[in-house]
Parts: structure tokens; C-alpha cells; sequence
């Protein structure tokens, strides 16, 4: 565990017209740190996923990547960025995967993947598709590479969006309800991929419903609830007795 | 002649177009506003008057400028540019609604996920929104294509030698009216037959990765 988190959140707040989602979250994931963040629908979890790599935009409270803050500017109606290009340079180091994976439809799953490292991070194509075709082997897609992804099954899409995260070479990596979107037969081969992550030691914050992989998986749970942590802590410690009466309640079902 | 005023004037209300529809949908109150304007009076007019205007108001603008600087008598915008304008400004309302309707299209998520990686937003607009984009907007693209095509007859009105003008003075001096008028016609439709082809090309192009394998 080093000193400075990977990700810090201090008191976030986000309100989206009258209703307020985040009430003041505060969070920090380390290096080699897999949080799952669990919680009912509307309690926030999505929205504080989105807010560390800007996505919403935070009305209050801070976001801090490998100790550098992220600026906010108020606005009339909130905060936005106060500098674009470390929004762009932060992003560029965090990868995302999707609930609905999000691949861009006009390009094969080859040329999705080295989108970002051509383009945002310049680097050369030749090492970039190199890259990016081992990463496809290490996802088990790389008989797909020159499909488009229209042509490809939700999990083997999910997974080429996770080979997209990861050709980022990212310091963190965000998953929002990665397999929500799957067919149950489909959910396995998303979370083996992810728990192949994890024991890589990346760095990953995870809004998930799979308890399963919040237990065994991850090193820590974060519960929202209506937009504060009711609880958090190591999934052993948190899964087997919790204090909060929401969680054992979210638990039961 | 035809095909250049008409490709000048498409490629004019495109760049138009895309100015509006990105007015209409990421602009503020005022860009909006203007844009809405533009693309309700433009649609909203008969083309022929559009392009009397280019034609005869800018040489009631110009000429009194053109004698201040010691010009003779009247002075106007060539008939070609004049009427590539006009073309350009009535069809760059229909780019705009064109373009507009095409973007709200394209799925949000895949915008956010290149936004996620850290693009800026030219590299964004020139990776992701444009590519997407053409793809729905291009059937659209095609009816613009083809009415541009058929309002460059109207340049003739500014004596600008396109098919239909030139149609008229062979008939004229042939008496053969009949026989040039089908020519001309025969002409139109080669043309539009052809871009019909090309675009149907394009189509096919970027709807890659949608079609089944």
C-alpha cells in the first residue's frame, strides 16, 4: 500500500436538478485495490463511478487521481472542468467498461482497441497493434479482432471493451455494471476476465451487483445507500457483520 | 457546368450545415436561436427568390461600392458564384436539419466512451462523431444531393450557361425545342443516376460493421 491513493474522493456531492445523488462520499482506493461498490439502483453508485473520471461532473467536494486534484470551476448550475486538458490527460489514464459496452460501431475490435493509444497517446501504431493483439489473446477474443461488433455476443463485446480499458495502459480501471447487460451465460466469461485482473494487482473500482465476486474477489466493499456510504470496509469483515441494518436488508434481497 | 455549380454549392451548404446543426445542438441560446431562424425563413422561401437576391442584391450592394472605388456602372457577383451562394445557403438548412437529426441518432454511449479515453474534442468529432453521423445521414445526404441538382437549372435565371440555359439556346436557334429539352433532361437524369450510384458506394461504406455477417 504506498502513501498517495490512486483515487481519493472527499465529501462528492452531486444533484441532478432537485435530486440529490451523492450527499458527500468520501472513498479511497490504493494501488492493487479492487473495490466493488455495491447498492440498490438510484443510490449512486454509477453516478460516483462517473464523477472520478469527470464524466458527471461533481457540484461539490474533490476528486483527487494519484494525488493531484482535479480543478472545478463553479458555474451557474454547478462545477465544470477549470482545465480541459488535465481532465483529457486524466482520462487518457483511467479506463472504462460499460454497462452496454459503448464500442464505436464503425470500427472491427482491433481497431477500437488501438483507438485511444494511436491517437490520444501517440504512440506508434506498429507497438500499438502489437499491443493490443496480445491483450485480445489475453481476453480470448483474438480470433474476433477483425469483426466488427455487431457481430460479436455480449460477453465476447464486454470483453473487447475491456481489452479497449486496458490498451490504455491504466493506472485505474472503472467498470460500471459490467455484466448487468449479459445473458446469465454470458456473465462468467466477463468475470473471469476481471478476475484475472485483479490478481494482476490493478487497480480497480467496480459498481457491480455480482455478489460473488464482491466477496471473493475484491478487497473491499463499498455499500450506498440514497447517497451516502452506509458501509464499507473488507468483504469479510462487511459481508459477515455489518452493522448496517440497510446492508443485511440489501443482502436479504 | 452544372455539375460544378451544383458540387460548389452542396459543398458550401455542408460546411453551413454543420456549423447549424452544431448550433442546434451544442450552441447556446443565441446560436440556437439564429440557427432555428435560418433554417425556418431558408426552407421557408422559394429557392428562385434566394437566388434573385444573391444575384440582383448583391450587385445593389456592390455597385454603389464598385463606384466608389472608381468603378463604371454596374457591378455584380459572377452568375457561378452567385448562384453557387444561393444554392449553398438554401441547401444548408436542409444539411443542418439533415445533420441534426442524424447526430441525436448516433448512441450516446459510444460519444462518452471516447470521451472516456481522454480525447479532446476535435479528435473526438473527427474519430467518432463524424464517421457516425455520415452513417445516418447520409439517405438523407442523397435527397439534398438531388435537390441541389435540380435547383442549379434555376442559375440559369442569372445567365449563367449550365444544362438547362444552354438547352434553351440550342432550341432556341434550332427551333428543335423537343429534341434539346430531352437532352437536357436525359443529362439530368445520367447525373443523377450516377451519384445515385456513388452515394449508394458510400452507404455501403460506412455502414460497415452494421450489416449482418
Amino acid at each position: 500500500m504506498t502513501a498517495v491513493p490512486a483515487v481519493r474522493l472527499t465529501d462528492l456531492r452531486k444533484s441532478f436538478g432537485p435530486l440529490e445523488v451523492l450527499k458527500g462520499v468520501s472513498l479511497e482506493a490504493h494501488e492493487g485495490d479492487v473495490v466493488s461498490i455495491l447498492g440498490s439502483s438510484g443510490s449512486g453508485k454509477s453516478t460516483m463511478l462517473r464523477c472520478i473520471n469527470m464524466l458527471a461532473t461533481p457540484d461539490g467536494g474533490e476528486v483527487a487521481i494519484r494525488g493531484e486534484v482535479i480543478g472545478l470551476t463553479p458555474t451557474r448550475h454547478g462545477m465544470r472542468p477549470a482545465d480541459r486538458l488535465q481532465v483529457d490527460r486524466m482520462r487518457s489514464q483511467i479506463g472504462m467498461v460499460f454497462q452496454s459496452f459503448n464500442l464505436w460501431s464503425h470500427m472491427t475490435v482491433l481497431e477500437n482497441v488501438i483507438e485511444a493509444p494511436i491517437h490520444v497517446q501517440k504512440r506508434p501504431r506498429a507497438e500499438a497493434v502489437a499491443e493490443a493483439e496480445a491483450i485480445l489473446a489475453k481476453v480470448g477474443i483474438a480470433d474476433k479482432r477483425n469483426h466488427y461488433p455487431a457481430h460479436l455476443s455480449g460477453g465476447q463485446q464486454q470483453r473487447a471493451a475491456i481489452a479497449r480499458a486496458l490498451a490504455q495502459r491504466p493506472k485505474v480501471m472503472l467498470f460500471d455494471e459490467p455484466t448487468s447487460a449479459l445473458d446469465p451465460e454470458l456473465v462468467g466469461e466477463v468475470l473471469r476476465v476481471m478476475r484475472s485482473l485483479a490478481e494482476e494487482g490493478r487497480t480497480m473500482l467496480v459498481v457491480t451487483h455480482e455478489m460473488g465476486f464482491a466477496r471473493d474477489v475484491s478487497n473491499k466493499v463499498v455499500f450506498l445507500h440514497k447517497g451516502v456510504v452506509e458501509a464499507q470496509g473488507a468483504p469479510g469483515e462487511v459481508f459477515t457483520n455489518s452493522t448496517s441494518e440497510r446492508f443485511r436488508q440489501f443482502l436479504a434481497g | 457546368m452544372t455539375i460544378a455549380v451544383a458540387l460548389t454549392g452542396f459543398v458550401f451548404g455542408s460546411l453551413i450545415g454543420t456549423l447549424g446543426a452544431w448550433a442546434k445542438i451544442g450552441g447556446g441560446a443565441l446560436a440556437r436561436g439564429v440557427a432555428d431562424a435560418y433554417t425556418t425563413v431558408l426552407r421557408g422561401i422559394p429557392d428562385l427568390l434566394v437566388i434573385y437576391l444573391f444575384y440582383f442584391g448583391s450587385s445593389a450592394v456592390l455597385t454603389p461600392i464598385g463606384r466608389f472605388f472608381g468603378a463604371e456602372g454596374f457591378v455584380s457577383l459572377p452568375g457561378f458564384l452567385a448562384g453557387a451562394l444561393a444554392i449553398g445557403v438554401v441547401s444548408g438548412a436542409y444539411f443542418t436539419e439533415v445533420f441534426r437529426g442524424a447526430y441525436n441518432t448516433v448512441s450516446r454511449g459510444e460519444l462518452e466512451a471516447a470521451t472516456a479515453t481522454g480525447m479532446t474534442r476535435l479528435l473526438r468529432f473527427r474519430r467518432i462523431v463524424v464517421p457516425l453521423t455520415l452513417r445516418f445521414a447520409l439517405p438523407g445526404l442523397g435527397n439534398v444531393w438531388q435537390q441541389v441538382l435540380k435547383e442549379s437549372a434555376l442559375i440559369s435565371v442569372t445567365g449563367l450557361v449550365e444544362i438547362l440555359r444552354q438547352s434553351q439556346i440550342a432550341a432556341g436557334s434550332t427551333r428543335q425545342p423537343f429534341t434539346f429539352f430531352m437532352a437536357a433532361a436525359v443529362l439530368y437524369l445520367v447525373i443523377s443516376t450516377a451519384s445515385g450510384w456513388s452515394l449508394s458506394r458510400a452507404e455501403a461504406h460506412f455502414t460497415r460493421g452494421l450489416r449482418r455477417a
